[in-house]
């Protein structure tokens, strides 16, 4: 990406622009990857405590007859399903930042249970509906529609979760039939 | 049900981390000196993230300022307004799995040119909200365990969002006009 950047920008005479750009994207990452440790640290330190206690795995064995259809991989009463559960439960209220540090945790137990660097099944999954977005109430794009004095900012809800709805059916169904031609 | 919806999202964190530490109480287990061992490893997590990061945005933003984005976005606009994708969409269709940020301004954008109750409003609020930015996504979970072999996942991850795209006109024409 960088180098079509790059030589796009020679022939462009846009040379300039990438140059600030470079160091501006750089410090984005920085700001970024420093908001990102808050909500690390407070989630990953709060769930260290809920395995602890214990809720962890009451959890994933509350939710496993769902959970076990999508992830045929994952053992049965493993902690990643009770991360894969909290992560899918905060993408659907919205808490993207409590989402991410699930994810994460849940993308380390499964990577446990593959014990590789590649890429397993069950994470391509898990990835996948993480794409397609889980949202319920997209609270951000109805502040937007606030501000531009919408007569009903919440009209996109139901619109919004039927395309969440079927995107993510056919994300799933999509990767079932690249999980079938891989293995083949 | 909106309304009931934000009450659910705003009450949802404070109620999980008090049963969390209840639960904890009752288990005796020692809840100050386990969550700063969890958010040590946090820590860890979020600096072994940052070239990753790095590198993604930094890429992003010499597609972006070199001006080969637009190139690319005004190339496949006429291929995309076949499949019946409105021109103005268009960019915002292709950086949506791109760039969060910049997906969230072109949205802005639209909403502030035409209108929140216009078709092409509704259209691009309903795009925002329903699919992700699957390149952040892709790079921060993969990123934070070290999968270096991404399979597929990028591959399935695009076509989901394309079809997001298409579907996301055809139910905002079905349900508004």
């Amino acid at each position: 990406m960088a180098i079509i950047g790059i030589i796009y920008a020679m022939f462009n005479g846009t040379m300039e622009q990438v140059n600030e750009a470079l160091f501006e994207g750089a410090s984005d990452a920085v700001t970024l990857v420093i908001s990102l440790a808050s909500v690390l640290v407070f989630w990953l330190g709060m769930m260290r405590v809920a395995e602890q206690a214990g809720i962890l795995r009451g959890f994933a064995k509350l939710c496993r007859p769902v959970v076990r259809r999508l992830f045929p991989g994952i053992p049965d009463g493993h902690p990643a399903m009770g991360y894969i559960l909290a992560n899918f439960s905060a993408n659907l209220f919205g808490l993207g930042n409590a989402a991410t540090p699930m994810g994460i945790k849940a993308m380390e137990e499964m990577k446990k249970i593959s014990k590789s660097d590649h890429a397993s099944n069950s994470m391509i999954t898990f990835l996948v509906i993480n794409t397609s977005s889980l949202t319920l109430v997209p609270t951000t794009v109805i502040a937007i529609r606030m501000e531009y004095s919408s007569a009903a900012p919440t009209e996109i809800v139901a619109s919004t979760i039927l395309a969440t709805f079927i995107t993510s059916v056919s994300a799933i169904t999509i990767d079932r039939i690249m999980q079938k031609s891989r293995q083949n | 049900m909106v309304e009931w919806m934000t009450v659910i999202s705003i009450w949802l964190v404070p109620v999980t981390i008090m049963m969390i530490l209840i639960v904890a109480i009752i288990k005796k287990v020692p809840a100050y000196e386990v969550f700063v061992e969890g958010g040590k490893e946090g820590l860890k997590m979020s600096i072994s993230l940052l070239p990753f990061l790095l590198g993604m945005l930094v890429a992003i933003a010499i597609l972006r300022s070199s001006g080969a984005l637009d190139a690319f976005i005004s190339l496949l606009q006429p291929i995309l307004s076949k499949v019946g994708i409105p021109a103005e969409i268009a960019p915002l269709a292709i950086l949506r799995p791109i760039s969060g940020t910049a997906a969230l301004s072109v949205t802005t954008e639209i909403i502030k040119t035409y209108g929140p109750d216009s078709f092409l409003g509704r259209l691009a609020s309903t795009m925002q909200g329903s699919t992700d930015t699957t390149l952040y996504i892709l790079t921060v979970y993969f990123g934070a365990v070290g999968i270096k072999k991404m399979g597929n996942a990028l591959k399935v991850g695009l076509i989901a969002d394309f079809i997001g795209i298409i579907v996301s006109v055809i139910i905002v024409s079905w349900l508004f006009l």
